[in-house]
């Protein structure tokens, strides 16, 4: 496929994602994980890379995500272009935003819009947690079906004590705004490091 | 208008783009990371805003879609320097991210036949799934407060995980839900219990 080609997908592709994204990167992996599924764009073993690969780079998920994706699909042109594609609805949005502010923050029907919009992020993140898990910590391609029928049997020990892990000490040093600092970061290294140790 | 003044001092874009170069190169692992940094840049360091507009901004950008780092990087953008400071804001905030994917993909997956290597992968994203999980759990003690709410998220769920939705209609149906309350809470007489939120 020619290159042009390409990099017009991935901008159309990452631009519905930006407009789509509510509520922080995390909520965006369900919408890539099925656009890449979709665009065939890679495979589902190089997503959890994403995944990975995207607690340890500088940047917002969002674009580490782009230009992950757009990278691997189509050089450096793909990463430039993807990412773009992510950050122009911010520049609509927002311009539409300064257009009519007064009516946006004060008309009531904004709280009530959010306030659905806020359990579905919700609903979203959690998918992307099983998403993730299938290839870690589940088996693939597993449903929740089989799962739940064996759940024991279902699991892979040595990921699933990392995930464990991971899980306590984050509950652990969470500060009060519940706002993740840096110490996300050292979970994730010491993930790496358990990696090698336990798996 | 918070978002139509432009500071009194014009900043140049080099220090607009330095500045969120600086935070991008630290924001790590979702956009509300980056609160402390943009605090420091835009109201301690550079005086561009005073806190509540800070806090304002950062309010705003929640609520609206997209990279939520990048709505704030517009926002004070613009309003220091217009569309050309909103523009610096973005490049300063999104290069590192780009930049480090690039360098990060060459050189370690030009390693990806290690062991070693699977290994570490292997453990961070599991590792992954415990964070994406808390963050999940954090939005939704603050979104699941009564039962169209729980409802909603439950459908997103098993929407999208057994049913193979997009998830985009889970934001439409979220909003769709949002409105039809709102609705029903406007148009139904005062003595019908009414939705709170």
């Amino acid at each position: 496929m020619v290159l042009v080609h390409k990099c017009c997908i991935l901008f159309f592709v990452f631009f519905k994602v930006g407009i789509f994204s509510f509520g922080g990167g995390y909520a965006m992996l369900p919408m890539i994980y099925h656009e890449i599924s979709v665009f065939g764009l890679m495979s589902q073993r190089e997503f959890s890379d994403l995944v990975a690969l995207s607690q340890m780079t500088p940047g917002p998920i969002g674009v580490n995500a782009a230009a992950y994706v757009g990278f691997r699909y189509a050089g450096i042109p793909g990463a430039v272009t993807a990412s773009a594609g992510v950050t122009v609805p911010s520049f609509l949005l927002i311009a539409l935003v300064i257009a009519s502010l007064a009516k946006f923050k004060s008309h009531p029907a904004v709280n009530y819009i959010i306030g659905g919009i806020r359990p579905a992020t919700a609903g979203m993140m959690a998918a992307a947690v099983v998403f993730i898990a299938r290839g870690s910590i589940l088996p693939e391609k597993i449903s929740l079906y089989d799962f739940f029928h064996n759940p024991l049997q279902s699991i892979h020990p040595g990921s699933a004590a990392i995930f464990v892990i991971v899980l306590i000490g984050l509950k652990k040093w969470k500060t009060g705004a519940g706002i993740f600092s840096i110490h996300p970061i050292l979970l994730t290294i010491l993930a790496g490091i358990l990696g090698i140790l336990i798996l | 208008m918070i978002f139509m003044r432009y500071d009194s001092h014009r900043s140049s874009l080099i220090a607009i783009f330095l500045a969120f170069l600086r935070t991008g190169c630290f924001t790590f692992s979702g956009g509300l990371a980056m609160l402390p940094l943009i605090h420091r840049e835009a109201v301690e360091k550079n005086r561009w805003l005073n806190e509540d507009e800070l806090v304002d901004i950062i309010s705003v950008s929640q609520s609206l879609p997209g990279v939520i780092a990048l709505n704030v990087s517009v926002f004070i953008g613009y309003r220091v320097r217009g569309k050309a400071g909103a523009a610096a804001a973005v490049l300063g905030m999104t290069i590192p991210a780009v930049i480090s994917i690039i360098l990060i993909i060459t050189t370690l997956f030009s390693l990806r036949g290690n062991v070693v290597v699977e290994k570490i992968f292997s453990g961070i994203v599991a590792g992954s799934c415990a964070l994406i999980l808390s963050a999940a759990y954090k939005v939704g003690k603050t979104a699941v407060i009564d039962i169209p709410s729980a409802v909603i998220a439950i459908v997103s769920f098993a929407g999208i995980i057994c049913f193979g939705v997009h998830a985009a209609w889970a934001i439409v149906m979220g909003a769709a839900v949002g409105t039809v309350i709102y609705l029903v809470s406007r148009y139904t007489p005062p003595n019908i219990r009414n939705f709170k939120r």
